[in-house]
């Protein structure tokens, strides 16, 4: 398999508030290899974007903080790293884009503006360079009148050409891992498809490793290569695109795919998994998933289950996939059925 | 940019007649007999009829009201009672004294109330926030007199570092010619003057800047902590700029915008009444004059000072308004 770009090994990010500590990502460990595109679903709360700002060192702090863990950056361990050397990386090798192409963008300097000072915080060339520089990264991303854009301010554009200016400046330096955080969550759909065609392009052309954060199966099933499921502050399952749209092990993804529409398309009612995702908690006992699990037994509610490997980078975090033997078996939910 | 501008200044119009029409009206709002009023009690009948017939208030109201406002037109503010004299040439150096004042005490106000505000955003908590703050609370409780009285007491008298009255040294006056004295200090290329006029600045601006400091610096620390937990100063953290890019250029320029209002009223405030301390300084400003002017009845002074400082005041707003418009490319009406 190719290099490793990032390894998160144990995350812990913790919230230190008013009304006590909050471990937002509570052990995470995820690997991101050159070329790939690992998308992190769960709902709201979960703790995704927490995780992404993580590995950006662009957690506000106070109150968060990363407690202990790995974010190992090709090799380099970024927890330990200083602020001047995160300076050197962002922008560079690791870009981000957010969820809300609205405000992302300074509404008082124009699109050539923000993009010209992304480029030359990390490449020394002239303004002049610099500006023709951007105008072809807008047009890489597809924008119309290119050099036009350039003078507009961002309020001239709609969203999803504000999502464009972000990933064209997310690009800019022709990044090693980019990190989307819901990139088209606030755009319609049509919109929704361009961005991600544009994503997938700029991954496979460049080689660009993706880390996708959204709470939509459908954006994973178009663009993902793997996909990791969060569910507050802890990975509960990790598998291929394939496997986790199929086969879901663990009763939180099957929850999840359940209530995807399109599978459903006969069907008045959507499904959705009951109840809402829990605020993370210090010392919490059980399974977090277990006051909306259906399948949750007594165990669930004394221990915390672990993750149980189920193979090559697959994993699901449920007492399920232990037999009477204390041995790991597969598809929990068929064997509770029987 | 343009068609802005003259939108705003066709905006004023409606402004600028209201304003004349109550400085109108402040004589005839005096009750009993304007012309009695002005003379005091003892005035015989013919020198009320006199001014009565000088002052045109046989009329009926909309007559004088036109050839108030036919005067004003031609640049015509009446004439002083007190001194006979034109009250347009006469009050120029008066407006020029608080002008220049005003212009200090700003440049002042702004220039520590912006920076204090910035950095006690930046470093939120810290001792210096913690510091400048406490500052600023007392900045906007402290009487003005108070605070000028003080500065006289150490500075002028105790370590006689600037001179306690005046705006100049009266001995050796200047040959004004804008009545602005840096400005004519320089035209004359009289730096020693210069220094000397600036010296005497120094004092009152503080006393009359202090309140607007501590105003802009809370108004700039709260609009910065604002903006900096805004999505786009996230985005420029996440290209990897630094801290002074982020705040400086990003944050400043987006947390100005309320900032600003704040100055163009205060601006506003200062010009129009700094009657304490134009006294305590012997400052010969426009407020001392409409002040002496009430205590002579001299109503076409009244009513000329009022008319000028309200005209200033719309003029700092259109400044202000056309300020926005150059910070903030989303402003379009
Ligand atoms: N600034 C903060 N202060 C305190 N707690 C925070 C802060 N930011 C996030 N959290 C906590 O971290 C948890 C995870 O938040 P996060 O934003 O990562 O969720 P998410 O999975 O990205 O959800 P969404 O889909 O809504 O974006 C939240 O439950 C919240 O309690
Ligand atoms: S451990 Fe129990 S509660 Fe948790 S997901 Fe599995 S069955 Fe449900
Ligand atoms: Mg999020």
């Amino acid at each position: 398999m190719a290099e490793i770009v990032l390894e998160l090994k144990e995350l812990h990010t913790h919230f230190f508030t008013e009304s006590g500590e909050i471990p937002a990502v509570n052990g995470v460990s995820i690997k991101v290899h050159k070329g790939e595109v690992v998308g992190i679903v769960g709902e709201s709360g979960s703790g995704k974007s927490v995780t992404s700002l993580s590995v950006m060192k662009l957690i506000p702090s106070p109150p968060g903080k990363i407690v202990s863990g790995e974010m190992n950056f090709k090799g380099e361990n970024l927890v330990n790293a200083s602020e001047k050397r995160m300076k050197k990386l962002r922008g560079n090798e690791i870009s981000m884009i957010f969820q809300e192409p609205m405000t992302s963008l300074n509404p008082l300097f124009t699109i050539g503006n923000q993009l010209i000072e992304a480029i030359r915080l990390h490449q020394k060339i002239t303004k002049k360079e610099a500006r023709k520089k951007a105008v072809d990264m807008l047009q890489l991303v597809g924008i119309p009148r290119a050099d036009e854009v350039a003078g507009e301010y961002p309020h001239q554009l709609s969203g999803g050409m504000r999502q464009r200016v972000m990933i064209a400046m997310a690009m800019s330096c022709d990044p090693e891992l980019l990190i989307a955080d819901e990139p088209t969550t606030a755009l319609d759909v049509t919109i929704q498809a361009q961005i991600l065609d544009l994503m997938r392009n700029l991954n496979k052309e460049e080689d660009t490793a993706i880390l996708l954060i959204t709470h939509d199966l459908g954006v994973v099933a178009e663009i993902c290569d793997r996909v990791v499921v969060m569910y507050a502050g802890q990975i509960v399952e990790e598998g291929t695109t394939r496997e986790i749209l199929k086969d879901p092990e663990h009763p939180y993804t099957q929850g999840l795919i359940k209530s995807l529409p399109n599978m459903h398309e006969r069907e008045q009612q959507l499904y959705s998994i009951p109840g809402v995702v829990p605020k993370p908690k210090m010392n919490s006992v059980g399974c977090h998933f277990a006051p909306r699990c259906e399948f949750a037994f007594e165990r669930c509610f004394q221990e915390n289950p672990g993750l149980y490997a189920l193979g090559n980078q697959r994993q699901s975090r449920c007492f399920l996939h232990e037999d009477t033997e204390g041995k790991v078996k597969k598809h929990a939910k068929a064997d509770i059925g029987s | 940019m343009v068609s802005y501008i003259i939108r705003r200044l066709l905006m004023m119009v409606p402004v600028l007649i209201g304003m004349t029409l109550i400085t109108f009206s402040i004589v005839h709002l005096i009750p009993g007999n304007p012309a009695q009023v002005i003379l005091g009690e003892t005035a015989n009948q013919t020198a009320i009829a006199n001014l009565e017939e000088s002052m045109g208030l046989n009329e009926p109201y909309l007559t004088q009201y036109g050839i108030y406002v036919k005067d004003l037109l031609q640049g015509d503010l009446g004439t002083s009672l007190r001194s006979n004299a034109e009250i347009s040439t006469e009050i120029w150096p008066y407006i020029a004294a608080t002008f220049e004042l005003t212009i200090f005490a700003m440049l002042f106000a702004i220039f520590i109330g912006v920076n204090a505000g910035i950095i006690s955003a930046w470093k939120q908590n810290s001792w210096f926030d913690f510091l400048a703050m406490l500052f600023a609370l007392i900045g906007v409780s402290i009487p003005v007199f108070w605070l000028a009285l003080m500065e006289q007491w150490i500075f002028a008298q105790e370590l006689g570092w600037f001179p306690a009255y005046g705006r100049q040294d009266n001995r050796d006056p200047i040959a004004p010619i804008t009545y602005l004295y840096v400005l004519d200090s320089f035209i004359h290329l009289d730096f020693s003057r210069a220094g000397t006029i600036l010296k005497h600045l120094i004092l009152p601006s503080i006393a009359l800047g202090t309140i607007p400091m501590a105003i802009i610096a809370r108004m700039t620390r709260s609009s910065m902590l604002e903006v900096m937990k805004s999505d786009y100063i996230r985005t420029v953290r996440a290209k990897g700029s630094g801290q002074f890019l982020v705040i400086y250029k990003h944050a400043l320029k987006n947390a100005l915008i309320p900032v600003l209002t704040v100055i163009g009223l205060q601006t506003g405030v200062l010009l129009g009444g700094a009657i304490l301390t134009e006294t305590i300084f012997s400052w010969p400003g426009i407020g001392r004059y409409v002040f002496e002017a009430i205590s002579y009845r001299d109503y076409p002074v009244i009513q000329s000072g009022i008319l000028v400082v309200a005209f200033i005041f719309v003029i700092i707003n259109l400044v202000v308004d056309i300020l926005y418009k150059i910070i903030d490319p989303r402003i379009n009406y």
